[in-house]
């Protein structure tokens, strides 16, 4: 079964795998922002992560705790946001930026002497026999436990925003951080562990691309994946599946526009990179011209700093 | 005064103090709230009422001093413990998450809420039981003032309080509403709740509250049963000085100088009011109050009168000259100046100077811009004469908007737009959160600019201020405009169904209207 050259089981399962990273960051800076904190920086965690996971796994050899070391390199350096804009009330926007720009350059420095390195392999998971369906197998059961991670993650996410009291409580805080602290709620503490909480995804997201994308570390390698987290999140409105969604959309073009040129279709390819930018763009033109339901998901108090006043 | 047996007492305050860099909020405050009594705290803005709240409510740790409650020491570190204690608290504003629905608004003011479905049958038997009747799923952010104000109440209820703040709480609400409020606190003191009810509309007061203690710049200056004593003496003993009714010369009203005819305008926000066919006129040398409970399209009337939003060339008419396409700059030109409500951020910039907001407003009818050049010494000039001529209080006109306190900022841009003498001045909530000397001012500044021809247009919530100073009466209501009435001989009931009450007035509202009437 194939169409213009192109196995759809295949286009399939590789754009789930295509999907995590973007979807790793856009689901942690989705809980960033619906605290009301706007962290520009995702592609600067990202590559932090990248390289603190690529040295982690190739120093233990176990790419679990690559993982685990992308999350903690990621997480530090947004500490560095967090204590800017929550403590000494930076700007968050151009402290975003700035951790964009000093992620990208650290990690080059990190990086050197780990170029052409092959980090230790992060296998499939075995489903047996399940495997062998056909189409399905391919689809479902041929990924690696980050994949199934990533899933599980939305729908925890989206579980906790929705029903729990640590989910409302944070919800609370993005949309009025003013009433939220008249009521005795720790503004500033609840908004650096989202912080923490989005670096952490992200720097997973980051590993992921240098430990099983790639798999190996050049400088720049996450490529403007965060960029598109970013985006992923506003084309969301702020929605953990819609997030999915929009990860899988985004991620499903990337490998599109690979195959389209390796089927060598007339299609010009840059077309198909600019169409995710052009799709948010339309997602957001459709969002605010509507006063609706859709414009007033965006949390209130979204990029304002707090400050406790009497 | 009235609980000397020490038994009765539900929370004592001792010699409460707190400093603010060159501020002394509180010095030396010492009251007594007995269980069951309506306590009143009186007082100015900037007399410290707040500060005072938010140390019983452990927003703020004291200074010095100590509270007891029922005996024992009482030192909240936190709401959280305040409300473990007790004490629930009903705010003015900012306690409120729109985008969220009635149970969740409740769920977090609560700090140990039942599950969802368990919560909102409580919030609906609590809510009928005091007859607030509320849905918990509904959105707050579509809710009107007086219902968002249930919220913040069946909140505290939930939590069985013995002691309910509420600062400020009729504000917002019309004659009706208030009644219905009043009836719940009323049910709650019988039940053995005690209230502290911080406010400064004295009739109401006067007619709901046990005690009162009356606060003057941080110090307890004293204290009185409301039933026993008149509205104007408390009010001498808050402002600490006798207080004079605006003075206001009747002339002979000129030709019509605004014309509006069926205005409609879509409100640019998802929460506001649009305008529905709006019509009225206001002669030269006329003041026009148009009254309304907050968020009936008085905002949105305002943006279409000054020029941000724009309408049909003749729908907006100024001398006859139909000016509804025209942006803010080209009215102003056209003698129409206004001063919107919200005074950071709308009426002035936060962080520009004084001199620097003159400019923004007044370069057009001062001529203070020659050839794209900004006439600095002209500005500061203009600035200056403001700020003298309005007694603002400021170190200097250098310094930025954001500094000054609210009432001085007020009288500043108020004294901005009527020191370009417009033919037509059009204001929104001209006094509000400003002191009664100050709101005095501004009321005469508006009625001298009216006896020298100008047609005065003042938006307001506060129905004893358009008693006070307008000739003719109109209601906003749902963003539909009434037809203009005199105000002499106006009747607060009248005005109340017009407003938009349904029926049941209060006594001490007609009242207060007959005290307005006496002193105009």
């Amino acid at each position: 079964m194939e169409l213009f050259g192109i196995n759809p089981a295949i286009l399939v399962a590789s754009l789930m795998v295509a999907a995590v990273p973007i979807l790793l960051a856009a689901i942690g800076e989705l809980v960033v922002e619906k605290a009301g904190v706007l962290n520009l920086g995702v592609e600067g965690m990202m590559i932090m992560g990248a390289i603190s996971g690529f040295i982690t796994a190739v120093h233990t050899g176990s790419p679990a705790l690559g993982f685990l070391g992308g999350a903690l390199g990621a997480m530090a350096l947004s500490l560095v946001f967090a204590l800017l804009t929550q403590v000494f009330l930076a700007n968050q926007v151009a402290t975003g930026l700035a951790l964009t720009l000093f992620g990208l350059g650290f990690s080059s420095l990190m990086g050197q002497g780990y170029n052409g390195i092959k980090p230790p392999r992060t296998p499939s998971l075995p489903f047996g026999p399940l495997e062998q369906i056909p189409f399905f197998g391919r689809v479902l059961f041929s990924h690696d436990w980050v994949v199934y991670a990533s899933v599980a993650i939305v729908a925890a996410v989206w579980a906790v925003l929705r029903y729990s009291r640590a989910g409302l409580i944070l919800r609370a805080v993005g949309e009025s951080h003013d009433a939220a602290h008249a009521l005795g709620y720790k503004v500033v503490r609840i908004r650096v562990l989202a912080i923490l909480f989005g670096a952490a995804m992200a720097g997973m997201g980051g590993a992921y691309i240098s430990l099983v994308r790639v798999p190996q570390w050049t400088d720049g390698i996450t490529a403007g994946a965060g960029w598109i987290a970013l985006a992923i999140v506003v084309f969301a409105s702020w929605k953990p599946w819609r997030v999915l969604v929009g990860a899988w959309l985004f991620g499903g073009i990337t490998v599109l526009q690979l195959n389209l040129q390796a089927a060598g279709s007339r299609i010009p390819v840059e077309y198909l990179s600019m169409s995710p930018y052009l799709i948010t763009i339309l997602v957001l033109v459709i969002m605010s011209s509507g006063r609706g339901r859709a414009g007033l998901n965006a949390p209130a108090s979204l990029g304002q700093n707090f400050h406790a006043s009497r | 005064m009235t609980q000397d047996i020490s038994a009765d007492v539900l929370l004592a305050i001792e010699g409460i103090g707190k400093s603010y860099p060159g501020v002394r909020a509180n010095d030396d405050v010492t009251f007594r709230i007995g269980a069951g009594e309506v306590h009143a705290l009186l007082g100015e803005n900037g007399a410290g009422k707040s500060t005072l709240v938010k140390m019983i409510y452990g927003l703020v740790k004291p200074d010095e001093g100590h509270m007891s409650l029922r005996g024992a020491p009482y030192a909240p570190a936190e709401p959280r413990a305040a409300r473990a204690a007790g004490v629930a608290m009903v705010f003015q504003h900012f306690s409120l998450f729109e985008a969220l629905n009635v149970a969740e608004n409740v769920a977090l003011g609560m700090d140990d809420p039942p599950p969802m479905r368990d919560l909102e049958a409580r919030i609906r038997e609590v809510s009928e039981g005091y007859g607030l009747p509320l849905d918990p799923a509904r959105l707050v952010g579509d809710l009107s003032a007086g219902e968002r104000q249930r919220v913040e109440i069946v909140r505290c209820l939930l939590q069985d309080p013995k002691l309910l703040i509420m600062d400020e709480p009729t504000s917002v609400l019309t004659p009706q509403e208030v009644e219905i409020l009043f009836g719940t606190l009323r049910q709650l003191a019988a039940e053995g709740t005690s209230i502290l009810y911080i406010s400064h509309k004295l009739e109401e007061i006067r007619a709901l509250c046990d005690a009162a203690t009356i606060l003057r710049r941080g110090k307890v200056v004293g204290t009185c049963v409301p039933r026993e004593v008149s509205a104007r003496a408390m009010a001498e003993m808050m402002v600490g000085a006798s207080l004079n009714a605006p003075a206001r010369a009747t002339g002979e009203l000129g030709p019509v100088a605004l014309t509006v005819e069926r205005l409609s305008v879509a409100s640019p926000s998802a929460f506001g009011t649009s305008l529905k066919e709006v019509s009225f006129e206001v002669r030269q040398g006329e003041v026009l109050g148009i009254g309304g409970v907050a968020g009936n399209g008085q905002d949105e009337l305002l943006a279409a009168l000054s020029g941000e939003a724009r309408t049909g060339r003749d729908v907006v008419r100024v001398h006859g000259r139909g000016i509804g396409h025209l942006g803010p700059n080209e009215r102003r030109q056209a003698g129409l100046c206004t001063a919107p409500e919200e005074r950071l951020g709308h009426a002035a910039a936060p962080d520009m100077s004084l001199v620097e907001n003159a400019l923004l407003s007044g370069a057009v009818r001062k001529g203070l811009v020659r050839r794209g050049f900004i006439d600095w010494p002209g500005t500061r000039a203009f600035a200056e004469a403001v700020v003298k001529t309005f007694d603002v209080r400021t170190p200097g006109t250098g310094t930025a908007a954001r500094a000054l306190s609210g009432g001085n900022l007020q009288k500043f841009v108020l004294g901005r737009e009527i020191l370009q003498e417009p033919g037509i001045i059009v204001v929104n909530q001209p006094t509000w959160g400003v002191d009664a000397a100050a709101a005095a001012f501004i009321r005469q500044a508006l009625l001298d600019r009216a006896a020298k021809g100008a047609a005065v247009v003042v938006i307001s919530q506060d129905i004893d201020e358009i008693l006070e100073i307008a000739d003719r009466f109109a209601a906003l209501n749902e963003g539909r405009l009434s037809a203009p009435v005199p105000v002499a001989g106006l009747t607060l009931e009248r005005i109340g169904l017009m407003l938009g009450g349904a029926h049941g007035m209060h006594k001490a509202d007609v009242h207060a209207a007959e005290v307005a009437h006496a002193e105009t």
